[in-house]
């Protein structure tokens, strides 16, 4: 039977929800609800527009509750009065994937009767509405936005938001100002310096200075000022920075070119300085869209953490928004919802996925009395919990502003450039004003002219634009490795040798279950056994399950009659198989089916697998064990390279677990890790401090791991690497990702990092030699304007051209 | 080449004109948001 596509979401219909006959097929009532509304309004072409991605849309249910959205505090919170009487809002969308989905949003106003506009900012996934407060409630809104198939939910208010955009506004002006500064004085000094081969008309000469004069101080005390501004306050705290000779150039140049317009004879220096302007101001611009980039939101953290929940009223349930829950409140959670608080279960029995908090893969077994936390998932049935803690209150919520603050707490990052830089500072500034004395004494008509020559042609115009430079092209090369790295001070701090933490489970090893070894014991094993197992097994979902239906030993696919699948939440399953009776399933679940105790022969299987730290799962066929099979979650394939490779290039390896201890043991002596470097049984908070504890005395910690438990010590390391299928949210705590499974990656990082530097320094190293040339010669008096003029954009496309060479090395 | 005392100081008005608008249109917001604009153009109707 072909696959039958849900008409709204394009993903494949469950079969139980097919009609025969119909139309359309839809995969989920919300896919048709939302079908319905869209068709309903005539935006039918929302379904023509190219290709919407295969992703599952938010179910439009409309059962959830918005009525918070109108509380009076809400709406004085979030909301923005317009002089019209109207509002606007600005609120977070969940399942925006398409340029479809934009095109649907802006549409908001058909369907909600009051809207006025709606706007979607697509890469920050939020939508702007604007309404007329008399004709719509916010809550309608936000229903109709649920109702087209997607969430809203609240923005957290920024307070910096604004701020930061007037910045960002400003400097943009700043930088288009500097350049049509530059290019226009460009074209004026061209002009005069062809004057000055051809004779020119005086008066036009001097009406050319002028122009150059006026152009250059709009640069100069416009988008300049920035310069000043620097300079001054490195002043006053007494450390040398790089916009101190770029100040004083601009400031000696500046006062130098105005007497010597105003005096009608002598070298305006107003073209250069704009040029200089300009560049500088574009090398900042790349450095802080790294820095931003770097300094990634924590929203996605937040998303974990459900956005409704069912809080009890009266007798019943009502579903609200989760951040309006409040501890003492009592809440029923279902099969397969996160938990919304840290709580107490007060009645049913269930299973939950902690491994967001402790990173521990097996379910723990909860019923009344329990405590629960936020975040964790319920696997079972469904519970009834009093909350005890909501919102930051929670062990979820902790270890979030855990990752704020030790995100906080990293040392602002001394740029390469600066620290290099402010030694080149004092040394441009001591050989200027040795210039200009020696000049004075030798021909003081000169000594001026001299030393401004001097200050513009070694300005660190090239050092300021190498820097970020390198380290942009470093990111992009290293992204089309699969590896993405957000900051280009991440390479700087990998490029000196420290310490490695390694996460367990899902980095060092596969982070899923797998048969490791089959054992056929006994006499009855029948030849397909494996593959009968894989067959019965493929029918179930759980981790163990999955192992057994993908075992490498059975790999013919043949089918077999299967009858009488039965599972059992507790540890196996029971099946028929061409005629013979199945168990499979742990110890206490196989001892109930088997017709004879044990044979030693089995025991003693099993006792190795044990050994090995598996488990071992016994296959019982009529009454009689069959085979034994150790799953275990195994080691990557690459993972003993990698760790080899990482101790050749001198880092310390050790691993940071929530296992236990013995198993982490066992791992490590596999790895020939040293079992002092590896630890066991830790909490988040414990990885934390080991992550610190090795970040002292300024050495180099990077840590690598996935999963949300890890968020924590990703943000606490020097450098954090959230590695292939890690949670979305670790991604978002830690600096660098690997877009591809295995720790090969983390090699080949530091070896980038290295490579990075090293491009650096060689670029220092000719722009630092270069203009060592330009100061020796200016300080002679053997450069003129014109010389400066085509000297100093050669030196920064040599920079420039050098920096877009780096390549790295192609690892295995 | 006399023309040049009108010409320039018009050249530098027009480029003072061109920076005026270009401060506007970024007071105006136009240049926030660079993202969505040309998904947003491959969907009109």
């Amino acid at each position: 039977m072909p696959l039958m596509e849900c008409a709204h979401c394009t993903l494949a219909v469950p079969a139980g929800l097919l009609e025969p006959g119909a139309d359309k097929q839809f995969c989920c009532h919300g896919c048709r609800a939302a079908h319905t509304i869209i068709m309903g309004h005539g935006l039918e072409q929302y379904y023509r527009l190219g290709e919407r991605t295969r992703e599952p849309t938010v179910t439009g249910d409309k059962t959830v509750r918005y009525a918070e959205f109108d509380r009076e505090a809400f709406i004085q919170g979030h909301t923005v009065l317009h002089d019209d009487g109207q509002r606007s809002v600005v609120l977070g969308i969940e399942g925006l994937h398409c340029a479809a989905c934009i095109w649907l949003l802006e549409r908001l106003d058909r369907v909600v009767p009051g809207v006025v506009e709606a706007r979607v900012n697509w890469r920050r996934a939020t939508l702007e509405v604007r309404w007329v407060t008399s004709a719509v409630s916010l809550s309608t809104i936000a229903e109709g936005i649920a109702g087209l198939g997607y969430r809203p939910h609240p923005l957290r208010r920024d307070d910096r938001a604004e701020a930061r955009r007037s910045a960002d506004r400003q400097r943009t002006v700043a930088i288009a100002v500097a350049f049509a500064a530059a290019g226009n004085n460009m074209l004026i000094a061209a002009s005069l310096y062809l004057g000055m081969f051809s004779s020119m008309d005086a008066g036009i000469e001097q009406l050319l200075r002028w122009a150059s004069c006026f152009v250059g101080l709009v640069s100069l005390t416009w988008p300049g000022r920035v310069f000043f501004r620097g300079a001054w306050s490195a002043l006053r705290s007494r450390t040398p920075h790089m916009d101190l000779p770029v100040a004083l150039a601009l400031a000696v140049g500046g006062v130098a070119g105005t007497i010597n317009t105003i005096r009608g004879t002598g070298e305006l220096y107003f073209d250069t300085l704009c040029v200089l302007v300009f560049l500088l101001l574009v090398g900042r611009a790349i450095q802080l869209r790294q820095q931003r980039e770097a300094a990634a939101t924590l929203d996605v953290m937040r998303r974990i953490t459900p956005q409704t929940a069912h809080r009890r009223v009266g007798d019943a349930f009502v579903e609200v928004p989760a951040t309006v829950l409040e501890p003492g409140d009592v809440v029923r959670v279902a099969a397969d919802e996160v938990i919304p608080g840290d709580g107490t279960i007060l009645s049913g029995e269930t299973r939950v996925d902690v491994s967001v908090l402790t990173g521990e893969a097996a379910p723990l077994a909860v019923g009344p009395g329990a405590e629960v936390a936020a975040g964790t998932l319920n696997l079972g049935r469904h519970i009834i919990v009093r909350l005890d803690a909501v919102g930051e209150q929670t062990q979820m919520g902790r270890i979030l502003e855990l990752i704020e603050s030790s995100a906080e707490s990293r040392p602002a990052i001394v740029a390469l450039a600066d620290r290099i830089g402010a030694r080149f500072v004092l040394a441009i500034v001591a050989a200027s004003v040795a210039t200009l004395g020696a000049w004075l004494i030798m021909e003081p008509s000169h000594a001026v002219d001299h030393a401004v020559a001097l200050l513009i042609v070694a300005c660190p115009c090239a050092l300021a634009l190498a820097t970020p430079l390198t380290l942009s092209v470093a990111i992009a090369r290293a992204a089309q490795r699969k590896v993405l790295i957000k900051g280009g001070d991440v390479l700087q701090r990998l490029s000196r040798p420290g310490m490695v933490w390694l996460d367990k489970t899902g980095t060092v090893t596969e982070g899923r279950m797998a048969v490791v070894s089959w054992r056929n014991v006994g006499a009855v094993a029948p030849a397909a056994l494996a593959e009968w197992v894989a067959a019965v097994e493929a029918q179930c979902v759980h981790p163990v399950a999955q192992a057994l239906a993908a075992n490498p030993r059975a790999q013919t696919g043949d089918d077999y009659k299967i009858e009488n699948v039965q599972h059992d939440v507790h540890g196996g399953v029971t099946a028929t198989v061409e005629g013979h009776e199945i168990a499979i399933g742990n110890a206490p679940f196989v001892r109930a089916h088997l017709r004879a105790p044990l044979e030693a022969d089995v025991e003693r299987v099993a006792a190795s697998i044990l050994a090995s730290f598996a488990s071992p799962i016994y296959v019982c066929v009529d009454g009689a064990v069959a085979a034994v099979a150790g799953v275990d979650d195994p080691l990557r394939a690459d993972a003993r390279d990698a760790v080899a490779g990482l101790r050749d290039r001198g880092w310390a390896v050790g691993i940071l677990s929530g296992d236990h201890p013995d198993v982490v043991a066992h791992t490590a002596s596999v790895l020939g890790l040293s079992p002092s470097m590896c630890h066991g049984g830790l909490l988040p908070q414990d990885k934390v401090a080991f992550v610190a504890r090795s970040a002292e005395n300024g050495a180099t910690s990077v840590m690598v791991g996935d999963g949300v438990n890890d968020a924590a010590a990703l943000a606490a390391a020097s450098v954090g690497i959230a590695t292939h299928r890690g949670a979305e949210a670790s991604l978002r705590a830690a600096p660098v990702y690997l877009g591809r499974p295995g720790l090969g990656g983390v090699v080949e990082l530091l070896d980038m990092g290295q490579t990075t530097m090293r491009a650096i320094v060689r670029n220092f190293g000719v722009s630092l030699a270069y203009n060592a040339v330009a100061v020796v010669l200016a300080a002679a008096g053997l450069i003129g304007p014109l010389v400066a003029a085509v000297l100093m954009p050669i030196s920064s496309l040599t920079v420039v051209s050098l920096a877009l060479t780096l390549r790295f090395r192609q690892s295995a | 080449m006399t023309v040049l005392y009108i010409a320039l100081p018009i050249a530098l008005i027009l480029a003072g004109a061109g920076i005026a608008a270009f401060v506007r249109i970024v007071a105006a917001g136009q240049l926030d948001d660079l993202d969505t604009p040309p998904l947003r153009m491959l969907n009109d109707d």
